[in-house]
């Protein structure tokens, strides 16, 4: 339990990148990037967390309760800001490859190289 | 490369970031024991300095206002990008565009969905509304209150026509909201600058602590960043509805 | 209150121009947008001069160090980042004249994407803060793949987006798992406080491995082998104004995250290293500067043999930086200053070629350009500044980074210079010979893959307006002439000795005490022999390829071991994510089992 949260957010970022690597799809591409950017929210979080702490909201317990952190999480939300908008992106890209070239699979796409 | 010599590669190498991790992790302190000073300061100080009792709007919205400015232009940034990849270009085939797998037909609308979907559309938006405003006293705040407000539309597109959902959402109104809530956030800065302040200072009366009005210029910049963010995923969707507009249109 | 002015006047007036979408005319627009951009440069400039005896500490929202912690963010602003912020500026302002005339710029879209695309880089260069720097790195990067993609119609545009996006994203994701190591072991995010937290501890595995991910992440973004396979499909696809701004600064921003990063917060920590830190980058800059410079010289599509050229000089670059010497950095600076505009004057003309011509391919436009003598002019003087011949911007910069060199004991670099520089221009010489003259032989090459660009203007393609010939015109003008700015280099110089001093940095951010700082003298006597050298060599490789057979028979001979290197650049996402993958492993693997 120590450390099981870091050991996650490994095995997101090398499952993320293997799917990214090995996908035969645009979506699940795309997905796969997604899960990459959940193994930084783990992280973060699990920094963040205080033995015994409640969240940071003070509004019906008292000031000096001991809280966890709230900058990681204030950075978490910086970052599925980020992701939504990333994806949002690659999405659109998604639907337009879709439309010009008639197919989701990166291998069938070879309108550039070399 | 083949597939095959992809899927080695990338085995190979996956494996030797693992053993990377590992490494970097290791050093860390088990869960719940990391310290940090800069979580623990601003914990002590959120209620007493500011009037704030939601501590992770303090730091989006007060101790680091100026990232939150950056994260709202992303998002802005990446809808004006779906506006611009969407847009329909003058090549584009006039006749039927083909979106459905071959020997499928499109079901019906369920009454069923067209009928919760309705029942819900107003308690979404209150309950959007309720979480910007409220996101210096509970959690919340504006981006997390922005897309529940923006997911009021996505309930009108589900429980109506098509043109009557266009009536409801009109571009211009989502892209007004968009730019009006983005303009506000710098706004706030300057109003700052005016105050005799450094940018994006807090020096708007701070009010009592887990009061609607409490926190200072933090309401301001929560309603802000709602209306953006509504208006930014509203746009968004509608470009990629736009595509749709297309084939109904035949 | 001027430090904000470079960020929150371009996003004000880019929310502006989104708010104003179908009101306003395009020429209005693009009015506001070269305002807004003039006014951002006039403050880069106020600002440049303000931090040349110590830096700028702005502290937003007011919050400052309390009990020696950082609790706000602080923009820390030197020379090299108001500099930096300021040439971001002047191409942005090149690439938005360009686009006056015929180009479809989709309502207020592309003005509006622009100037976040400014915002964002200046940010980038201003900020002290770790998590605000990866803030605006996200958000130029969400301009870029806006811009990238911008040719919608054309289908090779979005596959060169999308292999763009995913690189880009996946490393910022590396970025962030750095920050939050670092952030874990210091408790800190900005960067002086980041520094003096890791100094009073130990150098361990986490330290290395999460330097490894920030630097490295950050480096995808300037093209460093081998994560450079995304540069030349964006640059292939994109607008050729999108392409100035990509090659001219984009990629130099990484560069600049390495310098920064590594002075403010790990040289306390990691000064120990400086032998085998400054190896392993020169090596890797090496490693890319003759990677694309081998790829240029097998192009045909014009703007992707620039794109490989960039890495190329890149590359140059990153050695510079890595030398972590005032000089190097200094010439570094100049190197990029120079080749930033040259390089962007050779994107525009690219671009007058796709508008006249619609095509950028080096044999489809065979002898077209016949009748075009001044954008003849533009290109071959931008492919002849390429060589870095004497007395020119980029000599400027190779001379500073050579004496640097020299004293750390790498006295080789220069070779490496004078091919890559040669190569490079040979290639780009080849191409105008054809295009221009009509030199060589007509090729039909069924094997080559044929790109079809779909133009970016509408409208008549009879003539050159003037709006797309001057910008075009001034960058290369401008870069070649940059080595005669008068005294120069001493006060590049005196600019990185403050750069590169880790202490004053964090005295005037953490103690609000300023230090001085005392530059050592720039070298006199400027080299002209590798100038001289990779220019000969740039003119004789390109004539002889086109007017000897023999030449080119043994040219491909020489070039077919590099087929399996040709290969390798698939265009398939999956393939490049895989070597940023087995890069960063590397990387991270080397560093902790060579220092630690």
């Amino acid at each position: 339990m120590n450390y099981l949260p870091y050991a996650v957010a490994a095995w997101l970022f090398l499952v993320g990148l293997y799917g990214v690597t090995s996908s035969r799809n645009l979506i699940h591409l795309i997905m796969c990037v997604g899960v990459i950017q959940s193994s930084s929210y783990v992280l973060l979080l699990a920094i963040g967390y205080r033995v015994g702490g409640v969240a940071p909201v003070f509004v019906d317990i008292p000031a000096n309760s001991r809280a966890v952190d709230p900058v990681v999480q204030a950075l978490m939300l910086t970052d599925i800001v980020v992701e939504v908008a990333v994806t949002a992106l690659l999405l659109g890209l998604a639907v337009q490859v879709h439309k010009r070239h008639g197919t989701l699979n990166p291998d069938r796409l070879t309108k550039i190289s070399g | 490369m083949t597939r095959k010599v992809r899927r080695v590669f990338i085995l190979i190498s996956a494996a030797a970031l693992a053993w990377v991790f590992f490494l970097a992790y290791r050093p860390l302190p088990p869960l719940g024991f990391v310290h940090s000073q800069y979580g623990d300061l601003v914990n002590a100080i959120t209620v007493p300095e500011r009037h704030i009792t939601d501590a992770v709007s303090a730091v989006n919205f007060d101790v680091r206002a100026f990232d939150t400015l950056g994260e709202e232009f992303i998002l802005f940034t990446s809808v004006m990008g779906v506006l611009v990849l969407m847009r329909r270009q003058s090549d584009e085939p006039a006749g039927h565009h083909e979106d459905k797998a071959p020997g499928r037909t499109v079901p019906p609308a369920s009454d069923a969905v067209r009928v919760t979907a309705l029942l819900l559309v107003a308690p979404a938006m209150l309950f959007g509304l309720y979480i910007v405003v409220h996101g210096q006293v509970s959690p919340g705040g504006g981006f997390q209150g922005g897309v529940i407000l923006a997911s009021a539309p996505v309930l009108v597109y589900l429980c109506s026509e098509y043109a009557e959902f266009r009536r409801v959402l009109s571009m211009r109104l989502a892209e007004v909201s968009e730019a009006a809530g983005a303009a506000t956030y710098i706004l706030m800065g300057l109003v700052s600058l005016g105050l005799g302040g450094m940018f994006l200072e807090n020096l708007l009366p701070l009010g009592r602590s887990g009061t609607l009005t409490s926190g200072g210029m933090v309401p301001f910049i929560d309603v802000g960043v709602g209306l953006e963010v509504g208006g930014g995923l509203s746009l968004a969707l509608l470009a990629y509805l736009e595509e749709l507009v297309e084939e109904k249109e035949q | 209150m001027l430090p904000v002015a470079p960020v929150a006047l371009p996003l004000l007036f880019a929310a502006a121009l989104a708010a104003l979408t179908k009101i306003i005319s395009q020429r209005f627009s693009q009015l506001i947008a070269v305002g807004a951009t003039l006014t951002s440069l006039a403050i880069d400039i106020y600002l440049l001069k303000g931090s040349a005896t110590h830096d700028i500490v702005y502290w937003f929202g007011n919050w400052r160090i309390r009990d020696g912690v950082a609790l706000g963010i602080s923009f820390t602003i030197d020379p090299f980042g108001a500099g930096l912020a300021g040439f971001a500026a002047v191409l942005t302002l090149a690439a938005l004249l360009f686009s006056s005339e015929f180009f479809d710029t989709a309502g207020n879209h592309f003005h509006a994407l622009l100037l976040a695309f400014l915002a964002a880089m200046s940010g980038f260069s201003l900020t002290g803060d770790m998590f605000n720097m990866f803030v605006f790195f996200e958000l130029m990067s969400a301009a870029a793949f806006a811009l990238c993609g911008y040719k919608t119609a054309d289908p090779g545009s979005l596959q060169g987006t999308l292999n763009f996006a995913v690189t880009n994203t996946i490393a910022a994701y590396f970025v962030l798992t750095g920050i939050g190591l670092l952030y874990a072991r210091t408790g800190a995010l900005n960067m002086a406080q980041m520094g003096r937290a890791l100094s009073s501890g130990r150098v361990d595995t986490l330290v290395l491995i999460a330097f490894v991910f920030v630097i490295c992440g950050y480096l995808v973004k300037t093209a460093i082998v081998p994560f450079h396979f995304w540069l030349a499909d964006a640059h292939a696809v994109a607008p050729s104004p999108v392409c100035v701004l990509f090659s001219g600064v984009m990629v130099d921003l990484g560069l600049f995250a390495l310098a920064r990063i590594y002075w403010a917060t790990f040289n306390p920590v990691l000064h120990a290293h400086l032998p085998g830190l400054t190896t392993l980058f020169v090596s890797i800059g090496v490693a890319t500067a003759l990677t694309g410079a081998f790829m240029c010289y097998l192009q045909r599509n014009v703007k992707r043999l620039l794109a490989f050229s960039t890495i190329s000089h890149v590359g140059l670059i990153m050695t510079g930086v890595a030398l972590f010497a005032p000089a190097g950095l200094a010439g570094a600076a100049i190197y990029a200053l120079a080749h930033g505009m040259v390089k962007g004057g050779l994107f525009l003309a690219a671009g007058i070629l796709l508008h006249r011509f619609q095509s950028v391919d080096e044999h489809d436009l065979y002898g077209k350009a016949r009748r075009e003598p001044a954008t003849a002019a533009v290109f071959f003087a931008g492919a002849v500044g390429l060589t870095g011949f004497p007395f020119s911007g980029l000599a400027a910069g190779h001379d500073l980074m050579s004496a640097s060199a020299k004293s750390a004991g790498f006295d080789w670099l220069r070779w490496i210079f004078i091919f890559a520089d040669g190569v490079t221009a040979a290639a780009a010489l080849r191409a105008g010979g054809r295009i221009f003259f009509g030199w060589g032989p007509v090729e039909r090459e069924e094997n080559a893959p044929k790109h079809e660009e779909k133009p970016e203007t509408e409208g008549r393609h009879q003539y050159t307006p003037a709006t797309m010939f001057i910008p075009a015109c001034v960058l290369v003008v401008g870069g070649l002439l940059v080595g005669f700015v008068p005294d120069l280099k001493q006060a590049a110089i005196a600019a990185a000795t403050q750069f590169e001093n880790s202490r004053a940095y964090a005295a005037s951010v953490l103690d609000s005490q300023y230090l001085r700082t005392v530059a050592p003298a720039a070298p006199e006597a400027p080299e002209m022999l590798p100038g001289l050298l990779a220019l000969l060599g740039a003119i004789v490789i390109a004539l002889v390829h086109l007017f000897s057979a023999r030449g080119r028979q043994l040219s491909s001979a020489l070039w077919k071991p590099l087929r399996l290197l040709h290969r390798l650049h698939s265009g398939h996402v999956g393939d490049y994510v895989a070597f940023l993958t087995f890069g960063m492993a590397c990387f991270a693997l080397l560093c902790v089992y060579c220092f630690s």
